[in-house]
């Protein structure tokens, strides 16, 4: 009867410890080691790409290997960190005609499903910039993952995606070659 | 020629630089108001704010050079003054008209500056970006800069409602002598 009933916790504990280990591993995203980066660039006239980012955001995520639909991310980006290396601009950009960082002072991305394999995901999600917020698709793809030397365990990422500045109500006009702004994120998540 | 001011009125140095800095006062303000509302597709949208900071670069120089001016040369007494209250009061309005000038000077500076970029006049020099910057520096200066313009340009209301008070009212010398030197 005893042996018995230790078989069943053995395979208690077992199946326990299974689909813990199933479960997709949570990530924070490095900000503060800054390995991570959120670029974005848009066309200036049509002859040439300006390139900027932000310089704050934070983040977190969660990836399973084994079962990509189970991994999810949300990022929220402090939208008066924009820095395209021009003080003037900089400050057109976080005025109203733009990012409206006072009223909005922060831009949210939160995924709604994951899809694709580590060499090409589609992470669907909810963006939202200026107070609107739409779906988005960011085509992604892991770049490694493994241990750190500093006994830590690190999983990185790379995505790219476009969006509408007219679809988030930015409507001043930079010219008809600069009505998209394409995005490109660096994640690299440390293991809680 | 009176080139130096005396005890009855200025020298041309004195006026010639109070009617440079009216003009350059005056155009910056029109100017700072029309550029920020400059489309992107404007012939304006680069040379304004261009013209705008050189000027102002300029006219802080300018300024610079009265004020000592100030310091070194006698001052007129003022034509007619009804009491000791008012002279003091006149002579602070002056002194925070000049000092409006340098905050100014000091918010637009730091605007161009906040992200180590030195400012071009005219393409003949640059002012380096000298001070480390600060949190939020272009936004919180900017609106410094433009509260101030606007403090300024209402004090010059008074200072010229003021001349023409004492040139139509009290019928004295007050708007001439700046116009031109009064006999020794």
């Amino acid at each position: 009867m005893k042996k018995l009933q230790q078989l069943w916790l053995a395979a208690g504990i077992m199946l326990v410890s299974s689909v813990a280990f199933a479960s997709p591993s949570k990530y924070v995203v490095d900000t503060q080691g800054m390995h991570a980066s959120i670029n974005f660039k848009i066309q200036h006239l049509g002859y040439s790409w300006l390139t900027g980012r932000f310089n704050n955001f934070s983040g977190d995520f969660s990836y399973d290997p084994e079962k990509l639909a189970n991994s999810k991310i949300s990022v929220k980006i402090d939208t008066d960190s924009i820095n395209t290396n021009h003080a003037e601009r900089d400050k057109h950009l976080r005025s109203a005609d733009f990012l409206n960082a006072k009223k909005f002072p922060e831009a949210t991305f939160v995924s709604d499903s994951i899809s694709g394999s580590d060499k090409a995901m589609q992470v669907k999600g909810k963006f939202t910039l200026n107070g609107v917020t739409k779906e988005i698709v960011i085509d992604a793809h892991k770049i490694g993952e493994g241990k750190d030397p500093w006994g830590g365990y690190r999983s990185g990422f790379s995505g790219t995606t476009k969006i509408k500045l007219a679809d988030y109500g930015i409507t001043y006009d930079l010219g008809p070659a600069s009505t998209e702004v394409f995005l490109d994120l660096n994640i690299e998540g440390i293991k809680k | 020629m009176n080139l130096t001011n005396s005890a009855r009125g200025y020298g041309w140095i004195t006026i010639v630089m109070h009617w440079l800095v009216a003009v350059a006062v005056l155009g910056l303000f029109a100017l700072g108001i029309w550029m920020v509302d400059l489309s992107y597709y404007s012939d304006w949208y680069h040379d304004a704010p261009f013209i705008h900071k050189s000027v102002g670069v300029l006219l802080v120089g300018l300024m610079l050079f009265r004020w000592v001016w100030t310091l070194v040369n006698p001052k007129p007494a003022p034509a007619s003054v009804s009491s000791r209250a008012v002279a003091f009061l006149i002579s602070a309005m002056h002194a925070v008209l000049y000092l409006l000038v340098f905050l100014l000077g000091v918010s637009g500076y730091l605007i161009s500056t906040a992200e180590g970029h030195g400012i071009s006049v005219f393409d003949w020099f640059t002012v380096p970006a000298l001070i480390e910057p600060f949190e939020d520096q272009a936004d919180l200066a900017g609106e410094i800069h433009e509260l101030l313009a606007f403090v300024l340009i209402g004090l010059v209301v008074l200072h010229a409602l003021a001349a023409l008070k004492h040139h139509f009212i009290n019928r004295d010398n007050t708007l001439k002598r700046m116009l031109k030197p009064s006999g020794k």
